[in-house]
Parts: structure tokens; sequence; C-alpha cells
């Protein structure tokens, strides 16, 4: 190989070689192979002694092709969940109860709404934090013991309690979301807001700026960097919140509810395209996320 | 010497002395350090006249970045007396007696050279037109006009520290304080923004204090030259130099230069500067 060649191949296998797209491929075909191969070797039990006690004569060939098709398998085959989400995505009405774009949509405004409590609740605390000294020392003790109560604990308690004063549905729900995604934004943004180095601020000083001006005109667009990368995480588990919130109180809608009646029903591949849904689902909220931050950052002169 | 003084042999009564804008008087300031109180200046007295270039010059340590951070009221001395324009420092300082320009550029990153040298302007709450006609004039005086839009770091580390003399010079200050302003420039930059600092201060007749460590840019920029030493920082010699205002770097060829030059040397070997 010269490096003619090498320059010269801008051709389809080049691009593939040097790009992402081959090796995001390779790992995605290792999956599926593995896939298969686990939903045959878990599944067999189950079916070699239904064969057993039904007397079915059966072989390797045999055993292949119903482990790939079975109706409650321990683990379903791609395929499979393929032609669930392809049933429930996009054949049903989105109106209809079981159509998982409904689903998703009951848990992205749950979502949605605890990451904007979340966002307006991290960013206050980080001000009171950055500019009151006591509520340095007070808050941010209890900001992080909030997190190491385990969640799945603490949200039926939420539920439970917000029940009783008359709230349900979204909000119960958001406020779990919220709960989890205040966190990463206030650490991110108390960084953020300090992040000005002492040239920066003194240079402040000798224009007597204001607190308010040196707050709006320095520290907070030098904190939009570490916003972003907060916010990214927090829309992640801000979802994650909200399932959750979903889990303990039998809730008839949502990603979470029917994660919750597959399992009592015994319906795997029910669970696994939900499951799908909600991992495409988190992806999708942190890509706008991402997609704004470019914005945003290039407008403020990142380099791109 | 140990006393701080005006040496007066081979001196010229100045052509025009001015209103003296800066008086220091019997000044100390000493830093509270866990180790042991460190005497950053001691008995400073000086005095800067209105249209000066005075130059602070000595080895890491001396103190000259401090004193010029007391005239700004970004350090407050322990003892003595300080006048800017005849009130305190601090009280200078919120009349935006003047502009400082640091080491580093220090752009705000996330702005525009335009929006850079409008930050000022906006924080004493100008009118737009203002703040636009201001920054245009400034840019061009530094030399940069058709940069208005880009971002700092698409400029060149010169062109960075140009924008931020523009940013200081936009307050319209009487007053230019500048510290090391180009001590991370390469020579040929320096020379450069050296003869561009000269015909600035000719054209707007402002008052300069200038930090430095290089005798070479004291002497061909100065008025007046500040040599201070080290452990306590102290004005060892004060020196006038005269040079033709509309000098060029050609100069530092001549003897008169040389005779300067040579006499800074002298004043910071007699404070110590060369000891190891």
């Amino acid at each position: 190989m010269t490096d003619a060649t090498f320059q010269n191949g801008q051709g389809l296998w080049t691009r593939l070689y040097y790009g992402k797209t081959l090796p995001i491929l390779t790992v995605l075909a290792v999956v599926i192979v593995s896939w298969y191969a686990g939903a045959v070797y878990l599944n067999s039990d189950i079916l070699i002694s239904t064969y057993e006690r039904t007397n079915v004569e059966w072989d390797a060939e045999k055993l292949v092709t119903d482990a790939w098709k079975m109706d409650r398998p321990i683990l379903p085959a791609p395929h499979q969940i393929v032609a669930e989400l392809n049933k429930t995505v996009f054949q049903k009405k989105i109106t209809s109860k079981r159509s998982l774009v409904y689903h998703a949509w009951i848990t992205t405004s749950a979502t949605l709404l605890g990451f904007a409590f979340g966002g307006i609740l991290g960013i206050m605390l980080a001000v009171g934090i950055v500019h009151v000294p006591t509520l340095d020392r007070s808050l941010m003790p209890w900001v992080i013991a909030s997190q190491t109560i385990p969640i799945l604990a603490i949200a039926p308690m939420i539920i439970v309690v917000l029940g009783n004063v008359g709230l349900t549905g979204t909000i119960p729900k958001s406020i779990i979301s919220m709960y989890l995604c205040f966190f990463p934004i206030t650490i991110g943004m108390v960084k953020g807001l300090r992040s000005p180095d002492v040239l920066q601020l003194d240079l402040m000083r000798t224009y007597s700026a204001s607190p308010a001006q040196i707050f709006w005109k320095l520290r907070v667009p030098a904190s939009v960097p570490y916003l972003f990368a907060s916010l990214k995480v927090a829309v992640a588990i801000s979802l994650v919140g909200a399932i959750v919130g979903e889990l303990p109180t039998g809730a008839v809608a949502g990603i979470g509810a029917r994660l919750l009646s597959g399992s009592y029903y015994g319906q795997t591949i029910q669970i696994w395209a939900a499951l799908v849904v909600a991992s495409a689902l988190g992806m999708l909220l942190v890509y706008i996320v991402s997609l704004t931050e470019k914005i945003v950052m290039a407008r403020m002169g990142g380099r791109i | 010497m140990q006393q701080a003084q005006t040496t007066g042999e081979s001196v010229e009564p100045m052509i025009d002395a001015g209103k003296p804008v800066v008086e220091v008087n019997k000044l100390n300031l000493i830093f509270e350090t866990p180790d042991a109180p460190v005497h950053a200046l001691s008995d400073i007295d000086l005095t800067i006249n209105a249209g000066e270039f005075v130059s602070f010059i000595g080895p890491s340590g001396c103190g000259k970045t401090t004193l010029m951070r007391v005239i700004a009221d970004l350090e407050a001395p322990t003892s003595g007396q300080i006048l800017v324009n005849g009130m305190t420092p601090s009280e200078a300082r919120e009349k935006r007696a003047y502009g400082y320009v640091f080491q580093a550029p220090a752009l705000y990153p996330w702005r525009t050279v335009q929006k850079n040298i409008m930050l000022p302007l906006e924080i004493m709450g100008l009118s737009k037109d203002e703040q636009l006609a201001r920054m245009n004039k400034n840019l061009s005086l530094v030399n940069l006009e058709g940069f208005e839009k880009k971002f700092p770091w698409q400029l060149s580390g010169g062109m960075q520290q140009r924008v931020s003399i523009a940013r200081a010079l936009a307050v319209e200050p009487d007053l230019l304080l500048m510290d090391e302003p180009f001590g991370a420039l390469d020579e040929i930059t320096r020379d450069h923004l050296n003869e561009q600092l000269l015909r600035l201060w000719d054209q707007t007749g402002k008052t300069v204090v200038f930090v430095t460590h290089s005798i070479p840019e004291s002497v061909f920029l100065s008025s007046k030259i500040v040599v201070m030493s080290p452990r306590p920082g102290k004005i060892i010699d004060i020196i006038d130099c005269n040079l033709p205002r509309d000098r060029t770097l050609d100069i530092r060829e001549s003897p008169e230069f040389l005779e300067i030059a040579h006499r800074v040397r002298e004043g910071l070997r007699a404070g110590h500067s060369y000891d190891d």
C-alpha cells in the first residue's frame, strides 16, 4: 500500500474502515450472535423438560428453532423483540393503551417535568451555595446525603405521601425524577459558577462591577459548559426516576407499567421491548441535550 | 541606599511635569502567610505625574506588581498613604479612574472581540451607540479593524493582548496600568507592540504605569524608570529617561539609551538583584 492509494481511497470501504461505522457494526454483530446463542442455552432447559413430559421426538435443530420462537422465553431472540416492537410501536394507533408510543409518552412527560423541576432546583441550590457561605456549609452535606438514600426505597414513600395530599399521576413521578436529577446539576453548577479565575474576577473588580453584573456577565456564561455536562447526566437519570416512579404504584400507563405487567405475566418479550424503547428514549433525550449544547456553545465561540 | 528617594543627579526638569496622578507616601504592605509575614512593600515613596510613562522594573518578588495592584485597589496597604487623582484608591476605582491591562489578555472566551471591548462599557451602563463608537475607535487605535466578530481563540497572543489594551482604553481613563502586558509574547511581537504602545501614549497623552522585568523595554518606553529590589520590596532608584518622544527601535543602539540601560542595571545590582 502506498500513500497515494491511501489518499485516493475515498470509497465506501475506506470510509467504513477508518470511520466509526464498521467498529460499531462489528460489536453489534458479536452481540447479536451471542444473543441468539444465549437464547438457545437459556431456553433449552424448559424446552427439553416439555419435550420429555409430552414425549416429543426432538433433535438439536428442533431445539434451536423452538428456542427462538417461544411465547414466554427466559431470553427472547432479537427478532422476537423486533417483531414485538413493530407490533406495539408501528402497528398500533398511538392513542391505544397497547401502543408503546403511548406508554413512552406518559413516561417522557413525567421525565421532562421532573427534569425541569430538577434543573430549577439544582441551579437555585448552586447559586445559593456559591453566594452564601452559610448555605455552602449547611446545604452541601445534605445535598450529598440525599443521594445516599436508595431511590427504590424512597420512591414508594413519595408516591404514598403525595397521593395522600391528592397528588397523583405525573407530578409524583416527576418529583422522583427531580430528586435524582437535581444532584448532578447542583454539583456541576457549583463548579461552573466558581470556575472564573482570579484574573477574570480582578478584571470585574477594576470595572467596579456590581455582584449582579459579575454573576450575569461572568459566572453564568463561565458555567454553561459545566451545566450542559450535568444536564446530559441529569436527563438520563430523570428518565430512570420516572420509570422507577411507575413501578411501586402499579401504574396503568408508562414504560414502568409495561415492565411491571410484563413481569407479572411472564411476558419477557414485552419487557424487552419496553427496555429497548426506554433506552432509545434515553438516547434521544441525551442527544437533544447534546444538540442544544452544540448550538449554544457555537454561539458562545466554542471550537466546533 | 535602603531608603527610596529620587536621585537628583543628571535630571533635567521635566518639560511638562503635570499634576500628580499617583502619590505614594511611606507605604508598607505586609502579607500574612502561615510561615511568616512577607514584607512585600517597604516604605515606598513615589509620585507619578500626569502624562508620564513610568516603568517599575525589578526581579520577581520585588513587589512591582503588588505596588501596581495597590494603585488599582486590588490590594490594600498595611500602612502609609496613597492617593490616586487625589482620592483613595477605592474611590478612584469606583470612579473608573484607570484601565488595567493584565499579564494575560484575560479576554472572556465566550465574547467576540467587539463584545469583550464593550464589557466595561456595558457595566458602566453606556448607551449601545456610545459603546459601539468607543469600541470602533479603540479597535482602530490598536490596528485591529475587521476583527470585531472574531472570538479570542481565533487571534494570536499578540492580537489578544492588543484587544485587552483596547478594552482598557475604551473606559477612557487618564491612567493606564499595565502589568507585564507583553511578558508572554515573543521578542519580535513585543518590539512591534512596544512601538505601537509608544505611539499610543504620544497620541493620547495618557499617564502610563508599566511593570516589566526587561531592561531594554523599560528604557525604550519610559519617561521615568523605578528600579525595585526584593525582600523587602523597595525602591532602589528612580531614573529619568528623556529620550525623544518620537523614538523608534533604532534608538536602542544609541549611547544615551545604553547609558540609561547601564544605570538601570547598576540599580538592580545595588539592590542585590543579581545575587544568588
